[in-house]
């Protein structure tokens, strides 16, 4: 029998819907559990990749230090890397931040926000600080699949993985690109 | 109740809108003519334009957003605009451009804080032979030097008027360094059109009854001269020269033979593909030929309406325009009763607000129908529902030219230049790196090297053929002919001296398509983006091997999906750099590790400040 494949996967700047769809394949993760070991993921609470993996899933954009640093360890530790979703692949809703400066954002938050008290922009070492803007991921990185959908439905993110790990071509059929 | 005031400095729109009628198609016809007056397009103008053409101040705001030479903020007392093609940055406009600003203390694309003035790039402003070229409120500043620059930041400065300034600053030359068959002499006005009625027998001209000659089943001898004329297209085998080079004659029959209450000719003089001249220097120096070849395409396919759709680059040629269409208009040759035959055609002037999209000739209609400039549905072509969904002919200023030609010596003459599938003579317009830039006339299947060769650039390692959009080729294809057989080409010649770098080219030509994509389809309004994005991304250092295949990807993705011909064309000369110039690229590729184009610590300097954090965590 093949090797079993691993799989990681990490939501960054996303809402975990992607991760909600992934979950939504239903019984179809025990045939993929069959095929592969899920390592780092939201979904066993590891939190570091343990040596490499094949596959990568990333949901969500790059928007502040840790999406940057978890980027970089996704890269170095995952032969294949996917962007996972609409704000993996554009930014998604957290990047409409990106039409004012971060500056209007804090305050418009912390400064003027409705009931805010003691207003200042938080300041703690402990808080990632955010970039300036919202980046997809293949902008910091080299990104080697996409898949799209907000959130990709458990159909698409099947067909990908499935493919994946059985070492198939995993382009989505136009049935699983048609949105109308 | 309270009356608004009317406000006295919105009097020059009133005044404007007076001599236009209440119709959408005059809308961008309007806006410019505020622009010219105002230098900018307010709210108020808006509110008084969208009441007197009744259309809603959305759409007016969406027109003004569309078109590059329309705003909506006030662009100064002096609005200059330098000309950004590739030909003209060789010759020193972007060095020029910064200069001007610095004499003039404004920031670039800004206007100054007293409102005096402001400086912009604009896409090719068609003075290649003669650059670095420029436009100031709309007239033509060619051979641009510092010295001329430090005038003309004196004469802003002293706000002394446009019209009071140097002519020496604004001359023009039509640089025609070549003529061949077509362009030889100038046929008298008027020649070609009562030859064309002579062909359906010498009684045409004689008085006869307009209704009785066009019905087509009379079979009266003025309805056989334009069927005699046509069939004259027909031996001719003249190919459109606006650069698909569709058959004249097939576009004309089949807009005769659509059944319609009316029928329009449209004149494409839009030119907007850079290093393209030819048009301007006909309309200026052959007027009467391009018109006459409108006025014929009317008889032919029994219109009475032909329209001239114009750049307002060329808005200088506004008073030659409009009096060699009074003089035809004099001489009977325009008008009501055209040589007395009884046949009615007259020719209005429209003027684009820059934008190159509106030179697709769908998107021309929709232009001229007072509406953002974005190409229709490819069916039904213009020639069966074109403008108000009437059959119109669409036709490059070369087309109509050489067409009056056809109706005065035959189409057998024409036929005898040329290649097989390219009969005729063609003009060239030749820039860059050569000794005599300008115009030149040759039949089609002349050699790349020929015209180098006469235009004194033999040196050159390359041509771009037809524009960004066309070809590039090498020295190895020097010997390759200019004719729709090999490399097809609207005339524009752009030579490349051997030591210029050829990424600067891409790169130019890659941030005019951005600029010019209509956004209408995806794949051509992200993809000019992204393609600009990667192409400067290699221009900063910053690109690898990944980012050239992104490049290649999102070219085929373009060729094979974008709706319309910019779209389609727009990843050309970047396929053909990377194939033919690809040491240009390399050498700026210092990595095979993708590297992202942004610098992530910098990222962070916003955040940074604003918390006033300089810890470890605090930087990438
Ligand atoms: C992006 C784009 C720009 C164009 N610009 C021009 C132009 O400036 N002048 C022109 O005559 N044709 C231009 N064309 C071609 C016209 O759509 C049309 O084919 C032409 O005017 C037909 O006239 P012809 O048959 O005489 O060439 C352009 C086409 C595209 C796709
Ligand atoms: S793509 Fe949609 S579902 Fe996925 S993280 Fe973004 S917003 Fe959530
Ligand atoms: S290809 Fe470009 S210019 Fe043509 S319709 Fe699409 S967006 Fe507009």
């Amino acid at each position: 029998m093949a090797r079993k494949r691993k799989i990681a996967t990490c939501s960054l700047a996303g809402c975990f819907g992607c991760h909600m769809s992934l979950l939504d394949t239903d019984e179809r993760l025990l045939e993929l559990l069959e095929l592969a070991d899920f390592d780092r993921s939201p979904i066993n609470d590891i939190k570091e990749i343990r040596g490499m993996v094949d596959i990568g899933l990333i949901e969500g954009g790059v928007c502040n230090v840790e999406n940057v640093h978890l980027l970089h360890h996704f890269r170095d530790h995952c032969r294949v890397l996917v962007s996972m979703g609409e704000c993996a692949i554009t930014g998604g809703i957290p990047s409409m931040r990106n039409h004012h400066t971060l500056k209007a954002c804090l305050e418009e938050s912390y400064i003027r926000g409705v009931g805010v008290e003691n207003a200042h922009i938080p300041d703690d070492p402990e808080l990632p600080l955010l970039l300036n803007k919202v980046y997809p991921l293949h902008e910091v990185v080299q990104v080697d699949y996409h898949v799209p959908g907000c959130p990709p439905s458990a159909d698409t993110l099947w067909h990908v993985l499935s493919a994946l790990v059985t070492g198939r071509d995993p382009r989505l059929p136009t049935t699983l690109l048609r949105y109308d | 109740m309270v009356r608004e005031e009317p406000h006295p400095a919105m009097d020059p729109v009133r005044e404007i809108l007076e001599m236009h009628e209440r119709d959408l198609g005059e809308l961008l016809q309007v806006l410019i003519e505020v622009q010219h007056a105002l230098h900018c397009v307010p709210d108020e103008a808006v509110a008084l334009i969208s009441d007197h053409l009744r259309v809603t101040r959305g759409h007016i705001r969406g027109v003004i957003g569309f078109y590059s030479f329309l705003s909506d903020t006030y662009l100064g007392e002096y609005v200059v605009y330098i000309s950004d093609n590739i030909t003209d940055r060789m010759l020193g406009s972007d060095g020029l451009a910064i200069y001007l600003c610095n004499r003039l203390g404004v920031t670039l694309g800004k206007t100054r804080a007293d409102g005096r003035a402001s400086v912009h790039f604009t896409s090719c402003t068609g003075m290649c032979d003669q650059g670095p070229a420029a436009l100031v409120n709309g007239l033509p500043l060619t051979r641009l030097t510092r010295v001329r620059m430090d005038e003309i930041a004196k004469l802003i400065n002293a706000r002394t008027p446009v019209d009071q300034w140097p002519a020496e600053y604004f001359r023009v030359e039509d640089n025609f360094r070549r003529s061949d068959v077509m362009f030889r002499r100038t046929p008298e006005p008027g020649a070609a059109l009562k030859a064309a009625m002579r062909r359906g027998g010498d009684e045409t001209l004689k008085d006869i009854q307009y209704e009785e000659a066009v019905d087509p089943s009379s079979g009266h001898a003025w309805r056989r001269g334009a069927d005699e004329t046509l069939k004259e297209l027909y031996r001719s085998d003249l190919r459109g020269r606006g650069g698909a080079g569709f058959k004249a004659a097939i576009k004309w029959e089949t807009c005769r033979d659509i059944s319609a209450p009316e029928r329009y000719v449209v004149c494409n003089a839009d030119e907007g593909e850079p290093g393209t001249f030819k048009d301007r220097v006909l309309l200026t120096s052959y007027t009467d030929m391009v018109f006459e070849g409108m006025t014929l395409c009317g008889y032919v396919v029994g219109s009475s309406r032909g329209i001239l759709y114009i750049r307002q680059e060329y808005w200088y040629l506004r008073p030659h325009l409009e009096a060699v269409l009074a003089r035809r208009r004099d001489s009977a040759l325009l008008g009501r009763n055209i040589l007395g035959t009884g046949f009615a055609f007259d020719i209005d002037i429209h003027w684009g607000a820059g934008a190159y999209i509106c030179g697709m000739e769908s998107a021309l209609i929709e232009s001229l129908e007072g509406r953002r400039g974005k190409p229709r549905k490819r069916w039904p072509l213009p020639v069966v529902a074109g403008l108000n969904n009437r059959p119109t002919v669409v036709n490059n200023v070369e087309t109509f030219a050489a067409a009056a030609m056809i109706a005065l010596k035959g189409g057998a003459w024409f036929a005898g230049h040329g290649t097989t599938h390219s009969s005729g003579t063609k003009l060239f317009c030749v820039s860059g790196d050569c000794d005599r830039p300008g115009i030149y006339e040759y039949p089609f299947g002349v050699s790349v090297r020929e015209v180098l060769r006469d235009c004194g650039g033999l040196e050159a390692q390359a041509v771009q053929i037809s524009g960004p959009s066309g070809t590039t080729i090498t020295r190895l294809e020097f010997d390759r002919i200019l004719a729709f057989e090999d490399l097809s080409t609207v005339g524009t010649f752009m030579v490349f001296g051997p030591t210029r770098d050829m990424f600067d080219v891409v790169r130019n030509f890659t941030h005019f398509f951005r600029h010019e994509s209509c956004g209408l389809c995806t794949p051509c309004r992200v993809g000019t983006s992204l393609l600009a994005s990667l192409v400067d991304k290699v221009a900063a250092g910053k690109g690898s091997p990944m980012d050239v295949e992104q490049v290649q990807k999102i070219s085929q993705i373009m060729k094979t999906t974008a709706h319309c011909g910019l779209g389609q064309t727009a990843p050309n000369h970047l396929l053909d750099s990377l194939v033919k110039f690809r040491g240009d690229w390399d050498k700026r590729m210092v990595t095979t590790e993708f590297v992202p184009a942004f610098d992530l610590d910098a990222a962070l300097g916003e955040a940074r400040a604003l918390t006033g954090r300089d810890d470890a965590l605090a930087h990438l």
